[in-house]
């Protein structure tokens, strides 16, 4: 069985991202950038997988400008076998990723594609389920379990109110949560055998798809910040407070 | 301009998003018609056509959608789209799960959890963690969106819609539900509560979750959350999690317990109207936020807050 796990470079999730000056759009130079802390759950899950001796195969798919390859080494030292790097400069519409997306998994015929539910950076929660909509697949989102049983994969997922498990027959595509697992640390040995992994690097011109934004960013601009109150001595001055000062009480 | 909303409910009830979407998506102008899709579930549809605003209900009551299987609600809202110029689900679980699906199916770019209507076809949403607001304008011929539901209050009850029964569509038959383990509680839920009471790392444990964030939660009827911290601990469950990769909360008051203040934490509960922090660390990020803060230990002042409740009467 083979698994492909699309991974995305992204800024640290501890990084402050601000806005640039004109608002057009957010300064990212001299910011620590690192694997989306999703698609490293997905990069692990495909490990443990083929650990269980039910994966022969783990391709990892980026997008993005050269250093994208980081996210791609990164996951090949937590244990993947090897990398696609489909060049592009600048930022790229969930819909435009998952069209290019397809046509890799096209190639490739994975049984399995698994990526985080979200990359951290723009919020969007839309490539898994896209991707999976544009193969024909099914789909299992947020992810807390993957157990997989002959050519069907199980998945309990973490929805609102508590937990739904689904059966998907393969091939299938799996957005992972974050309590899916906990990724191993990447050891010296590992991060040094994966700087000789192969890593393929490809065009996005070379699929020959429209990646032309739909969404033209007309702004981008820092919110409104909340201004910090008053620390209060006591549970009787903070009740007061509520009450007669809030009005929440 | 028609648009189409999906539902959000449990097959009894219609759940407070839809009504709240409702107004999103009245925002836009035009007809608002309500897909109810779910099996027997004519009790929602019924709900749904007293919702203020909504032109038409549509029902689609069969088995493969009794459990909103995105193969199966996708390709629903897929054949009923030609007539749409909107397709608008509330930001849950459900809707997150289905819109990008039917959105890939009809070849347009998703707005994500828009929380602010600046035009037909220009909306605002939040990025990194919240942090930042993009206003983008789309350009594709239809827009499919999810709503934050924390942005827009619930549309009122008042309507006479009428109610229109729908053919259902063939199930692709390559997933199918086998269980779900859904959590009972007499709160209300954390997405609709009036009052949340959240915990963090500080708690230690599941116990004292029990022993010392749910008396207050009972005496405000508020509902509990908890922190990624707490959540990855295993002293909460995942569905009580706030924050940018769990809920997002906007409540009338938010107390955060042993909660630091973490950028994904604040990123889920931010547009709360008050909020009250307490925790020992005087400097950690969450007082920058409060509108009220204590310094102390969680552990003397959550009993003290308590029984100072009970004596004003809660």
């Amino acid at each position: 069985m083979k698994v492909m796990v699309p991974v995305k470079r992204v800024v640290d999730p501890n990084a402050k991202v601000r806005v640039k000056p004109d608002g057009s759009g957010v300064d990212l130079s001299n910011l620590k950038m690192s694997i989306n802390p999703f698609d490293e759950i997905a990069v692990e899950e495909a490990v443990r997988l083929k650990e269980k001796g039910l994966v022969s195969e783990i391709v990892c798919v980026s997008v993005g400008p050269p250093r994208a390859e980081e996210a791609i080494r990164s996951s090949l030292a937590l244990g993947a076998d090897r990398g696609i790097l489909v060049g592009f400069q600048g930022e790229l519409e969930p819909l435009a990723v998952a069209k290019i997306l397809k046509a890799i998994a096209l190639e490739e015929a994975p049984n399995l594609i698994i990526l985080g539910k979200q990359a951290i950076d723009y919020d969007c929660d839309q490539t898994g389920q896209m991707l999976a909509a544009l193969l024909g697949w099914p789909q299992g989102t947020f992810a807390s379990k993957v157990v997989v049983e002959g050519s069907a994969v199980i998945v309990t997922r973490e929805v609102d109110g508590g937990h739904q498990t689904v059966k998907l027959n393969m091939p299938a595509i799996i957005t992972t949560d974050l309590r899916l697992n906990e990724p191993r640390f990447a050891a010296l040995p590992a991060i040094m055998q994966a700087k000789k992994k192969p890593v393929v690097k490809k065009s996005v011109d070379a699929f020959g798809i429209d990646t032309a934004a739909r969404l033209e960013i007309l702004k981008m601009a820092e919110p409104a910040a909340r201004k910090g109150g008053v620390k209060v001595k006591t549970t009787q001055e903070l009740v007061e407070k509520l009450k007669m000062e809030a009005g929440v009480l | 301009m028609t648009t189409l909303l999906l539902a959000e409910h449990d097959n009894t009830h219609l759940k407070e998003a839809t009504a709240k979407a409702l107004t999103a998506a009245g925002q836009l102008g035009g007809d608002v018609h309500l897909l109810v899709a779910g099996s027997r579930c004519r009790s929602v549809a019924e709900e749904a056509a007293k919702l203020d605003g909504v032109a038409k209900v549509l029902l689609a009551d069969a088995p493969p959608y009794e459990h909103f299987l995105p193969e199966c609600v996708a390709e629903l809202l897929k054949s009923l789209a030609g007539s749409y110029d909107a397709l608008v689900a509330p930001s849950t679980a459900n809707g997150r799960n289905i819109m990008p699906r039917l959105a890939a199916l009809l070849d347009v770019m998703q707005v994500s959890d828009m929380m602010k209507v600046v035009g037909p076809d220009t909306f605002e949403r939040p990025v990194f963690a919240g942090n930042v607001i993009e206003t983008v304008r789309s350009r594709d011929a239809k827009k499919v969106f999810t709503v934050r539901t924390t942005a827009f209050q619930a549309a009122g009850n008042g309507g006479t819609a009428s109610i229109e029964a729908l053919e259902p569509i063939a199930d692709p038959g390559t997933s199918s539900f086998l269980s779900e383990e859904l959590i009972k509680s007499d709160r209300p839920e954390l997405a609709t509560a009036k009052i949340i009471i959240s915990g963090g790392r500080a708690l230690q444990s599941q116990e004292n979750f029990t022993k010392y964030i749910a008396p207050i939660a009972d005496q405000l009827h508020a509902a509990m959350g908890a922190s990624r911290a707490a959540v990855d601990a295993g002293f909460a469950p995942n569905d009580w999690q706030v924050g940018q990769t769990g809920k997002i909360v906007a409540p009338e008051l938010y107390i955060a317990v042993g909660i630091s203040g973490a950028i994904q934490h604040l990123a889920g509960m931010k547009d709360s109207k008050v909020i009250v922090a307490i925790n020992k660390d005087a400097d950690a990020p969450i007082f920058a936020i409060a509108d009220y803060g204590i310094v102390g230990d969680l552990y003397q002042i959550l009993p003290e807050l308590s029984s100072e409740l009970t004596k004003n009467g809660h």
